[in-house]
């Protein structure tokens, strides 16, 4: 995978998810969490934005013009899961697997990414508190253990081999054989993806290109 | 849910007071301070919180002012008066003085 | 000077807030002035939740990362606001929970506006833009409101609310700017929302007459409202080629405006219940609040 390839991936698992998560604004359990949950979502477009702006002079274009086929982001972003076990498991698996690749980022030749990086990683600290807190809170909950168990071999599917040893020790979950991980690595795509960037891209699409919004 | 009342203090900016700017509520110190963070920071309006469980808020109101002890208050005082006869002597006294002088050194 | 305590009696009350007088949560508070309160306040709340609803389906639709950006902050705002007025609810000695499920049941009332449903990104911006003017007007009114709890939320609601009508504006002048198709979502937008802006404020019932009034709880009738908002309003939507689909609409001589009389039977019709979004929204609420009890019941377990 090229350095570029790489980044768009991390740009597009920040845009995708983020787009999921803001699926919970004005519905989340409590209003409380509903407006710090949309912090969050807002944070992780704000990533995606300026490392699309690494990657190109028109970040719009480049979030929102390809085929969904182009996109390169994890399966794990791309699930609708409307219930909240599944949303915090999932927030609680990212934000542990985002801290793996950020630190490795963070070492990158290219001064602007590692700058990025750091910047990134620094916004990350609080989503991470908030993940934490979750999940001690839920962490004997059936539905929350069962989450994390269903999603967790698309969490492995986020990072590249070699993070993934980490990203076990760090859960305590054993890595998945490789039967149970096709179609949840980074290269497949959910049938959800083309739908999801249907409604993300209809209004956009509804004038020519170039348009001002 | 009341007993999960936290109040919220916030500062504006460095060395100004906490001020009172509403409540959340949460199960925990740290679920308060996640929310409070964002109901009362996320556009940076706030540059430090101070988050206090509301049982642990005395409330005092009322004060027993039974004997007017007036010295307390600036209201006790009526200074202008007094002050306009003091500085009225004074110019009458020194009037005098200059013409009681003038009188001396004419001699 | 010493504390000035709350007689415990309702016309000593009465001329205490005409007088400029504000209460707290612990003060004596005559039961019709508490019920009235605890009733438009909810409202208020509801009005704050269900205007979520109409809106998050355009965060997921937004042409551009800004636009996405601005529009899922707004409707933040608006969740963070329903917070802060539903704790004042809660306050006054109504848990959230009952508010919410009285909600959800349509045995409480949200405002007019949110019971109809948007149809394109032209919405966006005059919601935005009109609708929070609207809506600010009120707010504003409320600042003075002789419940200090609830003036003081409106404080930061107000200056929160600033920033969404820059937004709205924001999002109009892109769009009046740009192609003539993206000109007609405006246009079009308006010529759906004109009758409810006109009946966001309520009917004209003279100042007197009005409860809130009396107890000095808004600080501005009606009708006081509307005219303020066509007044700053009306220019600046015809100043863009927007027409307003009000043949009558005109300033009078005295400066007052003249319009088309709203049509009164809706707004009730509508605010008991009977939008043409109200079922489908209400029961959206509903699915996920019962969804999510076991959530509520994990956190706030002691």
């Amino acid at each position: 995978m090229s350095p570029t390839d790489a980044l768009l991936g991390i740009a597009d698992d920040e845009l995708v998810l983020g787009w999921r998560e803001s699926e919970w604004t004005g519905i989340a359990p409590l209003l409380e969490e509903d407006v710090a949950f949309s912090s969050i979502a807002q944070n992780e477009i704000g990533h995606a934005r300026a490392l699309y702006q690494l990657l190109s002079e028109d970040a719009d274009a480049l979030a929102f013009d390809r085929p969904p086929g182009e996109y390169r982001c994890a399966p794990l972003v791309e699930l609708r899961l409307l219930d909240w076990a599944h949303t915090i498991a999932r927030r609680w698996l990212y934000e542990t697997a985002d801290e793996i690749r950020l630190g490795a980022l963070k070492d990158d030749p290219d001064p602007e990414v590692a700058g990025l990086a750091a910047k990134i990683d620094r916004e990350e600290a609080y989503h991470r508190m908030h993940a934490e807190m979750w999940h001690e809170r839920l962490r004997d909950e059936p539905r929350f253990r069962e989450a994390v168990e269903e999603l967790w071999p698309y969490a492995v599917g986020l990072l590249p081999e070699q993070l993934r040893a980490e990203l076990a020790a760090r859960t305590g979950l054993d890595l998945p054989g490789d039967t149970v991980l096709r179609g949840k690595e980074r290269g497949s795509h959910t049938d959800e993806l083309a739908e999801l960037w249907g409604e993300m891209t209809m209004v956009r699409r509804s004038a020519p290109a170039g348009a001002q919004w | 849910m009341s007993e999960h009342v936290w109040e919220v203090f916030r500062q504006e900016r460095r060395g100004q007071p906490f001020e009172h700017a509403g409540s959340v509520v949460a199960p925990d110190a740290d679920f308060a301070e996640a929310w409070a963070r964002e109901q009362y920071g996320r556009r940076g309006e706030s540059v430090a919180l101070w988050l206090v469980p509301r049982d642990a808020i005395r409330d005092v109101e009322d004060w027993a002012d039974e004997f007017d002890l007036k010295y307390r208050r600036v209201d006790g005082y009526s200074i202008k008066a007094r002050l306009k006869e003091a500085r009225e002597l004074a110019a009458e006294s020194a009037a005098r003085s200059r013409g009681a002088f003038s009188a001396g050194e004419s001699q | 000077m010493a504390a000035i305590g709350i007689p415990r009696d309702e016309q000593a009350f009465l001329d205490y807030v005409q007088g400029g007088g504000q209460v707290e949560a612990t003060d004596w508070l005559p039961d019709d002035y508490r019920a009235k309160l605890v009733k438009f306040i909810e409202m208020h709340g509801n009005s704050e939740l269900m205007g979520v609803l109409p809106e998050r389906e355009w965060i997921l639709r937004a042409p551009t990362l800004q636009r996405k950006l601005a529009l899922t902050a707004k409707v933040q705002d608006e969740v963070g606001h329903a917070q802060l007025i539903y704790r004042v609810v809660e306050d006054l000695g109504k848990p959230r929970e009952q508010c919410l499920a009285d909600l959800i049941s349509g045995r409480s009332k949200f405002h007019n506006v949110f019971h109809y449903p948007t149809k394109t990104w032209g919405d966006v911006g005059v919601i935005a833009w009109l609708v929070d003017a609207a809506a600010i007007i009120s707010q504003k009114a409320l600042l003075k409101c002789s419940y200090a709890p609830y003036a003081r939320i409106m404080k930061k609601i107000c200056w929160e609310e600033s920033f969404h009508i820059l937004h709205g504006r924001d999002v109009i002048l892109a769009l009046v700017t740009g192609t003539p198709a993206q000109f007609e979502l405006v246009q079009e937008a308006l010529d759906r929302w004109w009758g409810p802006l006109m009946q966001f404020h309520g009917n004209p019932i003279p100042r007197d007459e009005d409860p809130m009034w009396l107890w000095r709880i808004k600080s501005q009738g009606n009708e006081e409202a509307r005219q303020q908002f066509l007044d700053g309003y009306v220019p600046q939507i015809r100043e863009l080629g927007l027409e307003i689909p009000d043949p009558k609409l005109r300033k009078r001589d005295d400066g007052t405006w003249e319009y088309s009389e709203p049509d009164w039977d809706e707004l009730r019709h509508v605010v008991t219940g009977h939008g043409p979004k109200t079922e489908e929204r209400l029961a959206f609420r509903r699915r996920f609040l019962e969804q999510e009890q076991w959530v509520r019941d994990a956190v706030l377990a002691a």
